[in-house]
């Protein structure tokens, strides 16, 4: 890449940072070169996130027909994977697995609730209703 | 209190933190491309039925901390690195440390990292910064990626700092252990085996999933994508790819740009011609990187879909291996 084609589009690092580049000079020597953004990855985070945000409204409209827990929305919404969530949480993977069918998740205490709570920066309340804390 | 400490925005975070750490300890000559070549941080892998984020799991670098590890070994410097179970602990030890004025380096996760921009935050736990200071509940933190320092409190801190998952950091905290200067020969010696090690990575070890027959083993894979996951799955793979390749950190090219750069100020320790004939395959190999991604970005957006274009990328892929297995052939040829 020459230091003239390091790209400056816009990005998501729009006022947080511009991030640093390696190109050839026109002598054809390594410097450093900051750039807002890539168009090309810019679409690539795009689209991850467009996925990220369908996956959790399909687990939105089961959980509203009673087919899975509002646990499985919050963690599509929030990139789990059960690994971390257990990590978090202090509970075993197929205990989560489990708190996924709805008839188990409502029969759970609110200790056990406020610990998926925490995790998911929302109260109790709207860990049920789904309500995502957006600050 | 507050280290007397200079801030230097790198492309990479752990070459980064490595870079500024050392300098401060008093290793001068130290640079982002140094510290990545020494540390032989150039890499590729594909784990198979690994997925990560619902795609591929592929890397450029190799392991978080060995490049800092690697460098600091082969520069003969003593590192003290400590993990710990509980946050007072580590809060109270990072506190210590900035007492007694040194500057510390703390691996930390990036999912609640308040100052990154939202789109960026995964459960990714390999993160690294620097804090340098304190002033009531902030404490000073020198980002490599960022332009400028900035703060976290230390709830923000203690967060990022336990941050589980994959790759948990657990407080983890590392830092030179003395002030030190090192010799020019040093760093001749020390380039020499960074690059003796790269080389190794990269085309000698048996593995199919790794260094060049990694890249060649992601490009059989990319061919069957579209049947096997239908084109809108085998869109986001590929936009996973493209990510792991360009995103903050890379330097572009998924890191073959600061490769390049690397074999450039080696020729300035060592004058052998070859070096810079050398970089130049790598520039293009980054080029080809960038090339490869354009076309992916055709098929996530939609406007490429045949395939035939799935093959197309695929084929960039082995020219990429190619290229690069040429480059480290001819890197372990040289007589440096």
């Amino acid at each position: 890449m020459k230091k003239t084609e390091v790209p400056q589009d816009p990005s998501s690092l729009k006022n947080f940072t511009k991030e640093v580049c390696y190109a050839v000079d026109e002598k054809g020597n390594y410097v450093t070169n900051l750039s807002t953004g890539w168009e090309v990855k810019t679409t690539a985070l795009g689209i991850t996130w467009d996925d990220i945000h369908k996956r959790a409204e399909i687990a939105k409209q089961q959980a509203l027909k009673g087919e899975v827990s509002p646990l499985l929305y919050f963690i599509e919404i929030k990139v789990m994977d059960y690994v971390t969530l257990a990590a978090y949480t202090g509970f075993w993977q197929w205990q989560i697995k489990r708190h996924l069918n709805p008839s188990v998740f409502n029969a759970l205490s609110d200790k056990k609730l406020q610990k998926y709570a925490d995790v998911f920066d929302v109260s109790i309340d709207n860990l049920k209703k789904m309500n995502l804390n957006e600050s | 209190m507050k280290v007397d400490f200079s801030h230097l925005q790198a492309a990479h975070c752990e070459n980064g933190v490595t870079t500024n750490l050392l300098r401060h300890a008093g290793v001068t000559q130290i640079t982002e491309p140094l510290a990545f070549g020494i540390g032989s941080g150039l890499f590729y892998i594909q784990i198979p039925f690994l997925k990560i984020n619902n795609g591929p799991a592929i890397a450029f670098r190799i392991l978080p901390g060995l490049i800092f590890k690697r460098t600091c070994k082969a520069l003969d410097i003593p590192v003290v690195r400590k993990k710990f179970s509980s946050p007072q602990k580590a809060q109270l030890f990072l506190d210590e440390q900035l007492h007694a004025n040194r500057p510390v380096g703390c691996q930390v996760g990036v999912y609640y990292l308040s100052y990154f921009p939202k789109e960026y935050r995964f459960h990714f736990n390999a993160h690294n910064i620097i804090v340098y200071g304190k002033e009531g509940d902030n404490y000073l933190v020198s980002d490599p990626v960022m332009e400028t320092v900035t703060t976290l409190t230390s709830y923000e801190l203690e967060r990022v700092r336990f941050a589980k998952g994959a790759l948990a950091p657990k407080g983890q905290i590392y830092y030179p252990k003395e002030k030190t200067t090192v010799t020019t020969e040093q760093i001749r010696a020390a380039i020499k085996s960074g690059i003796k090690k790269n080389v190794f990575y990269m085309i000698k070890t048996p593995s199919s999933i790794i260094g060049v027959n990694g890249i060649k083993y992601t490009a059989g894979k990319i061919k069957t994508w579209k049947d096997k996951l239908g084109l809108h799955t085998a869109g986001l793979y590929l936009a996973q790819l493209v990510r792991m390749q360009e995103e903050i950190g890379t330097g572009g090219g998924g890191f073959r740009f600061i490769y390049g750069a690397f074999l450039q100020e080696a020729y300035t320790y060592i004058p052998n011609d070859g070096l810079l004939e050398i970089s130049k395959s790598f520039t293009k190999s980054g080029d080809l990187w960038r090339t490869a991604a354009v076309h992916a970005a055709g098929i996530y957006k939609g406007r490429l879909s045949s395939q035939q274009d799935f093959n197309m990328m695929a084929d960039y892929l082995y020219q990429i291996s190619d290229i690069e297995k040429e480059a480290f052939k001819a890197l372990s040829k040289l007589d440096l």
